[in-house]
């Protein structure tokens, strides 16, 4: 069983990594790119043994407690 | 009165911060290796610079929940002196003990020279020794300096006198020219609301001898051996 814990800066916070990557895809010629913003993005493998809802939960706590830093960032998390 | 330097794998300026306070200041100083369980018998920790486990996941996030944290949380919980010096301030807003956060900075440069801070306040552990307005020519060595916080975080900081340094200019005007690294506010430095936790990322060990350009560094130094020293 697999996590995918997708890691997004929020909407609030400045993005010097993605503002970077936009400047230099405009100096390379690419038009009409209105915004970049970069995340973090962990898949993560889980004990086929645990419930789903045991699952779910170890999830949820280790992407909030370790994997985000819940002043600026914020993630989403999606099972496959 | 001893001090206590934490020593991290990947942190380099902690043999910096153990010759300033050893001997500059003149105090006596112990190495803490991360895995202790314990700060017992020390009266002020130094987080030290540099790039902690590598600074993998975000600069900070794993040196966090390192054994030694969480001794030197329950310590700042009891009130004692801590000085997070950059990758140790970063380490602090990580594990909750100061607010806000250290981004990359704006455009996405380490820098590493010197410049100018203003110290804010001289109500602190920290900066007793320096009067209010006052600058430090001090550098900085760091690729995550930008700090942020939300609106409510900044106004609390700023009406609670727990910013403790800006970036200024020569003149000691925080100007967006003098803001190495897009700091909100030219926030170089905050203290928390107990005032007993710093978190600064100039560093003040570079500038602790005249052949290194500096001894403004060692004020901090001293103003934290006079406020533990008994009067």
């Amino acid at each position: 069983m697999n996590a995918k814990v997708i890691v997004t800066l929020k909407p609030t916070v400045l993005d010097p990594q993605g503002l970077t990557i936009h400047r230099s895809l405009e100096s390379m010629g690419f038009s009409g790119i209105d915004q970049i913003r970069q995340g973090k993005y962990f898949e993560v493998s889980i004990d086929e043994s645990l419930g789903q809802t045991e699952r779910e939960a170890v999830v949820d706590r280790l992407a909030r407690e370790v994997l985000t830093n819940p002043v600026i960032e914020s993630f989403q998390v999606v099972w496959s | 009165m001893k001090f206590g330097v934490v020593v991290f794998p990947g942190a380099y300026c902690d043999h910096d911060c153990f010759y300033a306070i050893e001997s500059v200041v003149g105090r006596p100083v112990e190495f803490i290796w991360h895995r202790e369980p314990t700060v017992d018998g020390f009266d002020a920790i130094v987080l030290p610079g540099g790039f902690s486990y590598g600074d993998y996941l975000r600069p900070g996030a794993i040196a966090r929940f390192s054994p030694v944290m969480s001794a030197v949380g329950d310590f700042a919980k009891r009130g004692g002196l801590v000085i997070g010096i950059c990758n140790g301030f970063q380490m602090l807003t990580e594990a909750g003990l100061l607010p806000g956060a250290l981004l990359p900075n704006v455009g996405m440069k380490y820098i590493c020279r010197f410049l100018h801070i203003r110290a804010e306040t001289s109500a602190t552990p920290f900066t007793s020794s320096l009067r209010p307005g006052e600058l430090l020519h001090i550098p900085i060595g760091h690729g995550d300096g930008n700090y942020v916080a939300g609106e409510d975080v900044l106004k609390e900081l700023e009406d609670r006198d727990q910013v403790v340094f800006r970036y200024v200019d020569p003149d000691g005007q925080a100007t967006p020219e003098a803001n190495p690294n897009g700091s909100t506010g030219n926030i170089a430095g905050i203290v928390s609301r107990g005032r007993n936790v710093l978190g600064m990322m100039p560093h003040p060990e570079r500038a602790d001898e005249a052949v290194l350009g500096s001894r403004d560094g060692v004020r901090i130094f001293e103003s934290m051996v006079a406020s533990l020293s008994p009067v």
